[in-house]
């Protein structure tokens, strides 16, 4: 598939990197040009300068031919005026990332009348992400499928909990509810588990299951289930300003420590619910003051990523429950998985993640498409979620029956509204959504998961 | 420096040169020739040693510009020396220098030969020497990379580190894509020229082998007098084809999707075609009392100046004997070279215009020190990194020219001759004047002088600096 990418931050070079290694024609668009020269050097994409809105830097770029433009520029009026142009240059989809509040109010409307086939915001996409986690603290990560009707969860087993050293098969019986764990990492390796394997202490696992039962699930793992119930957010910015509109709506109690004074008017104006404070949020008397060791959730949102892995390792030593770290760049993983940091969001994978979603989607216009695609785990999982459709070879077979790949799991099937955890005997009916959890990169169809 | 990756590389360009030997086996079956096992032979060892070396893929496929250029410069010194193999085994180049020096002439389509009688060599060593020039003028790595993924998006950096000129460019996003876009052009233009040369009554043999020595711009024919016995119509249709390989590939790509206006603004290919024309009729004028009719004259002297200016070497006539005037003028194209892009040696075109419209930039900063001025080519400022390279690589040439020349001047020949050797060498063109002239070959040359040639062919052939790189001590420190 031919793509344009338009703007070549830290979102553009993610999707660059990630398409082009999935066999799109990739071609990038940015106005500086030693950025276009290293990105061009370091992935297989073909690069040209100028300014993306411009009418002949797109047909540079070869517009006429190009299945979908994704405008990542940072300015929101230029992403728009580069998809509206890409819609009458040629005839392709486009994405646009639009980041400000007040537009993303009217976004329906946008989408609407400028013809875009997707817009992305990564501050809200973001927030969502860090609403989740709150709301569920013993999770590092959730993952919503089938419309929020199932979930994905990954967490770790705490030292004495009663899922130590128990295995597969006794875990339906001894915890008698509707789960299945899809994944365990154990001393740095990933793997899908088998019916005899056995869990222990330590672990981080991932699992499947509908969120009532998810409750359940936890509240006999002896693990707390109930949302936080206060916040302290350290920077005021976009994130934190979807965020705190989330988690008020959820009842939860806010505390902003933002540095710029002018910033915090704004949010005090905006949320006359939350405590906004201004100060610098690194500063550990004010953090004191404000009851850091009180606090239940902890969220670090200042634009260092370096300020953001230490403050949330001082709140953790603290006390609190909770603490979610945003990362901007995704250059050391290997350190932060290593440090004792909960969970962690990355606003631009995010973004590059729904994108991924859409293109694989759009790669597979007929047959079954993906609905849904997470990567989790450091990108090395994916959990994707497909529509069966009449082309998929195994229709009706019991599962049993079907020659799977090695390294994939079937982790879950909604029919009609019902969820269904598989077994041997359950098969795959027409109209189905199916959630594939596979170590595979690539996977776009749902025939890939047949040997 | 990802070592095991360079040897992974230089594995699968052995077993590639196996594959490359095996049209000659064919032709050698065909006409039953004993030389034939030779090639066998060589086939066999280079599969043997290539899989062997590729048997175990390794962990880290990433590499950098600078493998890059180390994988491209050692492939083809790797490819010469494998492929001297048949010639030395069959006994008809007993020498390895000399051997080597013929191969190496082949695949960087110099088409210097040291051979006194090419028509006493077996038709399979007559095939393999201009197939070499074939899968040469294109690139060896270009080829591996449009059938085999070998490092993935980092292929870019092998591709520039062959294609010639100053700014390599893709044409479609995936280097793969590119590198089978290119090989299709040139394929497709190869059998044209082959056809057309058919219709011309010229037979089978000579004409596969005339073209692979006209698309790869190389020089290497059949006969001991080149192409001066062929017909009036054969050597037009060769003088066209040369000048067509010589010409930028991206204009063919350009034409094939349409975009005529595009492939014929381009400035390169203006000058190209204009530096042609002016050097035809300068020749043909000066010329024209030693022949008796202007026709005959236009004639030669459009295949001289098609044949020096893409760097191809073939010869219809023995132009030692021309006036200073018109030698000097076919000097000058040797340095002068094709367009960037093409299949072509020699400095190219696209340099020559930057480097004149950057004097030309200069010389204004005399005149009005305070002016803001840029370089522009084809209505687009040039980048600075650009004009800095083309300099240096202008500055790098004439340094590798003069130690070059003072190197192989221990043989004690006159100024001309050597002058022109090495300029025939290094810009891939093959005879040079004086005793390398079109009527004569290197044979005279010491083995010492015959290394720094073969040197001097393949640092031309990869634009010098991959080549250079490999003496730098940086370049193989940890």
């Amino acid at each position: 598939m031919k793509i344009i990418i338009v703007g070549c931050g830290k979102v553009g070079e993610t999707l660059a990197a990630v398409l082009s290694q999935e066999g799109n024609e990739i071609t990038i668009i940015d106005k500086r040009e030693d950025v276009v020269e290293r990105v061009c050097n370091q992935y297989d994409v073909m690069g040209t300068v100028g300014d993306g809105v411009s009418y002949s830097t797109q047909v540079e770029a070869d517009i006429a031919s190009t299945d979908l433009l994704i405008a990542v520029t940072g300015a929101d009026e230029l992403n728009l005026l580069c998809c509206l142009i890409a819609r009458k240059a040629g005839n392709c989809h486009t994405i646009a990332r639009v980041r400000n509040p007040e537009y993303s109010e009217e976004i329906a409307f946008l989408k609407e009348e400028l013809g875009l086939a997707m817009v992305i915001n990564p501050e809200q996409a973001a927030a969502q992400e860090a609403a989740r986690i709150l709301r569920f603290p013993s999770a590092i990560e959730i993952d919503t499928f089938a419309k929020g009707r199932v979930e994905l969860l990954r967490f770790k087993i705490p030292a004495g909990s009663v899922l130590h050293g128990l295995s597969l098969i006794d875990m339906h019986s001894k915890l008698k509810c509707r789960v299945l764990v899809c994944t365990v990492e154990r001393e740095g390796r990933i793997f899908i588990p088998r019916g005899d394997d056995t869990l222990s202490a330590g672990d981080v696992i991932s699992i499947v299951a509908s969120p009532e039962d998810e409750v359940m699930f936890f509240k006999k793992a002896g693990m707390p289930t109930s949302q936080v119930r206060n916040v302290m957010m350290i920077g005021g910015g976009e994130i934190a300003f979807y965020l705190t509109k989330l988690l008020l709506s959820a009842g939860i109690k806010v505390k902003i420590i933002e540095k710029n004074l002018s910033r915090c008017d704004i949010l005090w104006d905006t949320f006359p619910k939350a405590t906004i404070v201004h100060g610098d949020g690194t500063d550990r008397h004010l953090l004191e003051e404000e009851g850091i060791d009180q606090t239940e959730g902890f969220v670090s949102l200042t634009p260092i990523d370096e300020e953001n892995v230490i403050l949330s390792l001082y709140a953790h030593k603290m006390g609190a429950v909770k603490t979610v770290t945003k990362i901007n760049r995704y250059v050391f993983e290997d350190v932060l998985e290593s440090l004792e940091l909960d969970s962690l969001i990355y606003p631009r994978d995010i973004t590059a993640e729904y994108i991924l979603q859409y293109v694989r989607a759009m790669k597979n216009s007929i047959g079954s498409n993906v609905e849904t695609l997470h990567r989790i785990i450091d990108k090395k999982v994916e959990a994707l979620e497909f529509i069966v459709r009449d082309s998929f070879r195994m229709i009706g077979r019991p599962i049993k029956e079907l020659p799977l790949q090695q390294d994939i799991l079937l982790a879950c099937i909604t029919r009609s509204g019902k969820v269904i955890l598989p077994r041997g005997d359950d098969r795959l009916e027409a109209g189905d959504s199916v959630i594939v959890v596979t170590t595979q990169k690539g996977l776009n169809d749902i025939n890939g998961i047949l040997a | 420096m990802n070592y095991r990756m360079i040897l992974y590389s230089l594995g699968w360009i052995l077993n590639f040169e196996a594959l490359f030997l095996a049209p000659s086996l064919i032709v050698a079956l065909i006409y039953r020739e004993s030389a034939g096992i030779s090639i066998l032979i060589t086939a066999v060892i280079c599969a043997a040693v290539g899989s062997l070396i590729v048997l175990r893929k390794p962990k880290r496929l990433k590499i950098f510009a600078r493998e890059g250029f180390i994988i491209t410069a050692l492939s083809w010194i790797l490819l010469s020396i494998f492929g001297a193999l048949p010639f030395v085994m069959s006994g008809y180049i007993p020498s390895m220098v000399d051997a080597v020096f013929e191969v190496a002439s082949g695949f960087t389509t110099t088409g210097a030969s040291i051979l006194t009688d090419v028509e006493a060599l077996p038709h399979c060593l007559l095939f393999w020497r201009s197939f070499t020039h074939w899968v040469g003028g294109m690139g060896v790595l270009v080829f591996i990379i449009a059938v085999l993924p070998l490092a993935g998006g980092s292929n870019m950096y092998l591709m520039k580190a062959e294609s010639p000129g100053p700014s390599v460019k893709k044409l479609v996003p995936q280097v793969k894509s590119t590198a089978t876009i290119l090989y299709k052009l040139y394929i497709a233009i190869t059998v044209l020229e082959l056809v057309v040369l058919l219709l011309g009554r010229m037979p089978l043999f000579d004409a596969i082998t005339l073209t692979f020595g006209t698309a790869g711009t190389g020089g290497f024919g059949v006969l001991n007098d080149s192409v001066g016995s062929y017909t009036v119509f054969q050597q037009v249709v060769i003088t066209i084809f040369m000048i067509l390989f010589g010409v930028n590939f991206n204009a063919y790509y350009l034409l094939y999707k349409h975009r005529v206006k595009d492939a014929l603004k381009n400035s390169e290919i203006i000058t190209y075609f204009c530096i042609i024309i002016a050097a035809i009729v300068m020749i043909t004028i000066n010329i024209c009392s030693m022949y008796g009719s202007v026709g005959m004259a236009l004639k030669d002297a459009a295949f001289q100046v098609g044949s020096i200016i893409t760097t191809t070497g073939y010869s219809t006539t023995d132009f030692n004997l021309w006036p200073a005037f018109s030698r000097t003028i076919l000097v000058m194209l040797m340095f002068c070279g094709a367009c960037a892009g093409s299949t072509g040696g020699g400095i190219k075109v696209s340099r020559i215009v930057m480097a004149f419209k950057t004097v030309i930039k200069e010389l204004d900063y005399f005149i009005h020190p305070n002016n803001v001025r840029k370089v522009k080519v084809d209505g687009k400022q040039v980048e600075h990194t650009v004009i800095r390279s083309v300099n240096v690589f202008v500055m790098a040439y004439l340094f590798v020219f003069a130690a070059s020349l003072l190197l192989i001047t221990l043989d004690n020949l006159d100024l001309v001759t050597n002058f022109t050797a090495v300029a025939a060498t290094i810009n891939n063109i093959g005879p040079g004047l004086g005793l390398v002239g079109p009527a004569a070959n290197y044979s005279l040359y010491s083995p010492f002088a015959k290394i720094v040639l073969t040197f001097d062919m393949i640092a031309g052939r990869l634009e010098l600096f991959p080549v250079l790189i490999l003496f730098s001590w940086h370049t193989w420190k940890r």
